[in-house]
């Protein structure tokens, strides 16, 4: 991780209940899925967040979630345009490729796939998406309209016409033939995680196709 | 509403807390030795303090023990410990005697975040973080503490994950006013989380222990999510780049898995980046968890896979497994206990 330099705040808009979208200008190169850490004072420690935004998009884009008692978030969420945080370069290696992939995300865990998306990795991909209302789909209207029926998106604690009713873990298990010949890229809660592996390898996924980044 | 343990404060901690109680500052060295230097179980039996002061920490707080509620005992004298640690939380310690050595593994959280896909423990996903106390605590409630001779933090949870509560800890374990353990004699185990393994080497002498498994960046990302944030090259070289002197150890963890981190090349490729690193590696054997498509390297690959890196001068030993039969290492008794999480938000 590279050392924290001072970035101005040009937006931080709440996309949804508790869910947030902080943007600043951009001005390094980055892999789509690569992360940075962020805080709001150099002497804290900062948090690893997954870039949202395109490699090409003029600014850096971060999908968060306040957690309440959180040291970083709940202070986060009151920052306005024209504050400052403190972000570092951006580093990890959770890399996207062109090859037809399925992606699987919990929560803000969509946050790589969409700057994977917005970088251009679009052919081939399914996305499944889990949430727990239907407003948990953060980006959707990025991939909608071009995925199609495979976006999948997974809600657990609400219904609505498109939604599948359930959790992605119970899609997964409701769905056999899943393709071997790909690889299945997961961010999410460790929890998330480690079931997801678990049914993959259990429907004949080898383990070295499945690449998982959890957040902590 | 419970309160607040006094079992697991630093003397600084105690220091602030007797301060806002209107107690002499002395009075918190009194409370150390008490907590950390005897074998009561209740303030009120801190006699050296006076009525009043007990009257007023009674008040504010409880001493802050927590038995085991359940103990399993292994044919090889192995046993695990569970503890609870909140409410439908369970945490484990498995004490593991040796000849000479009494070694007891401690916890540092309930479940963990990381998502190894060879670990139990990962299998809870996360649940909390224990508090200094409830690791300390995982000593102090154990019934041979006083044989012991090592604490390694390898039990449940990451503890750089945890890490200030960890290195509260290991303040308590090893201060004059605490247990006066040597940190020569305690080794807290990371998978690699960068930021804290540098925090942790400035702060503390205690032996450092990282979890490898695989010297290639791309295999190691498929046993080890956290591959993807901090990657080897970054974790070697920050070890590199620590002066550890004569007497602080640094130490490699290394499953083998049949056919995955087993072969010369693997071999080859640990001397290469391990190279100017005085270090040991430590190969153990993998104990098979439920739904796992990872299997354990045979004896012989085991032994040869030793010599060869001992023939490149890196000191390496097979880890004796311990407590087969009960699990010993893999978080299988907390998993069992634990009643199932709900409002996952997947």
């Amino acid at each position: 991780m590279s050392e924290l330099k001072k970035y101005l705040v040009k937006s931080n808009d709440e996309i949804a209940p508790g869910v947030f979208v902080l943007k600043y200008k951009r001005n390094f190169s980055f892999v789509p899925g690569q992360v940075v850490a962020i805080s709001l004072n150099k002497d804290h420690s900062p948090r690893m967040y997954s870039i949202a935004s395109g490699m090409q998009d003029e600014d850096i884009w971060i999908l968060y979630d306040v957690r309440p008692g959180g040291l970083l978030t709940p202070p986060l969420s009151s920052a306005k345009a024209g504050d400052f945080i403190f972000a570092s370069g951006p580093s990890g290696n959770f890399f996207g490729t062109a090859l037809p992939s399925t992606w699987i995300a919990s929560g803000t865990g969509i946050a790589p796939f969409v700057s994977m998306w917005r970088s251009g990795l679009r052919e081939g991909k399914i996305l499944i998406h889990g949430g727990r209302f239907v407003h948990s789909f953060y980006f959707e209207d990025e991939f909608k309209d071009k995925l199609g029926t495979n976006f999948i998106r997974c809600c657990s604690q609400e219904s609505a016409e498109g939604l599948f009713p359930g959790r992605l873990t119970q899609w997964l298990m409701e769905h056999d033939n899943l393709p071997a010949d790909r690889k299945y890229y997961l961010c999410g809660s460790a929890e998330m995680v480690v079931d997801t592996r678990d049914i993959l390898i259990g429907k004949g996924i080898a383990y070295e196709n499945i690449i998982a980044e959890i957040y902590f | 509403m419970s309160k607040e343990a006094l079992f697991g404060k630093t003397l600084s901690e105690l220091q602030s807390i007797v301060i806002d109680l209107g107690l002499p500052k002395f009075t918190a060295k009194q409370i150390t030795g008490w907590l950390y230097q005897n074998d009561i179980t209740c303030i009120d039996e801190m006699t050296n303090l006076s009525k009043n002061a007990r009257l007023i920490l009674n008040v504010h707080y409880d001493f802050g023990l927590t038995p085991s509620s359940k103990v399993q005992e292994s044919v090889d004298g192995t046993k695990k410990y569970l503890f609870p640690a909140g409410k439908h939380k369970f945490i484990e310690a498995a004490y593991i005697p040796d000849e000479t050595r009494k070694t007891l593994c401690v916890s540092s959280q309930v479940g963990c975040k990381m998502g190894c896909l060879f670990c139990m423990t990962g299998k809870q996903g996360f649940q909390a973080n224990l508090s200094a106390g409830e690791i300390v605590n995982q000593v102090r409630s154990l019934p041979e503490k006083d044989e012991l001779t090592n604490i390694v933090y390898m039990g449940m949870g990451e503890p750089f994950d945890n890490l200030d509560e960890v290195l509260k800890s290991l303040e308590i374990f090893t201060s004059d006013w605490g247990y006066g353990w040597s940190p020569k004699r305690i080794t807290v185990s990371t998978i690699g989380i960068v930021p804290a393994i540098k925090r942790f080497l400035n702060e503390s002498q205690c032996h450092l222990a990282v979890s490898l498994h695989s010297p290639f960046e791309a295999e190691r990302k498929k046993l080890m999510p956290v591959e993807n944030v901090y990657s080897l090259p970054e974790v070697i070289s920050t070890i590199k780049n620590f002066d550890f002197g004569r007497q602080r150890r640094v130490s490699f963890e290394y499953i083998m898995f049949k056919g995955i981190n087993d072969r010369p090349r693997h071999v080859k490729e640990l001397a290469r980046i391990l190279n100017g690193i005085r270090c040991r590696i430590n190969l153990i054997r993998f104990h098979p968890i439920p739904n796992t498509p990872l299997k354990s390297s045979d004896e012989k690959t085991m032994e040869e896979f030793m010599l060869a890196l001992n023939a490149k001068d890196i000191r390496t030993t097979i880890r004796a497994s311990r407590g087969e039969d009960i699990f010993a290492a893999c978080g299988l008794l907390s998993t069992r206990e634990l009643v199932k999480r709900e409002n996952s938000d997947y």
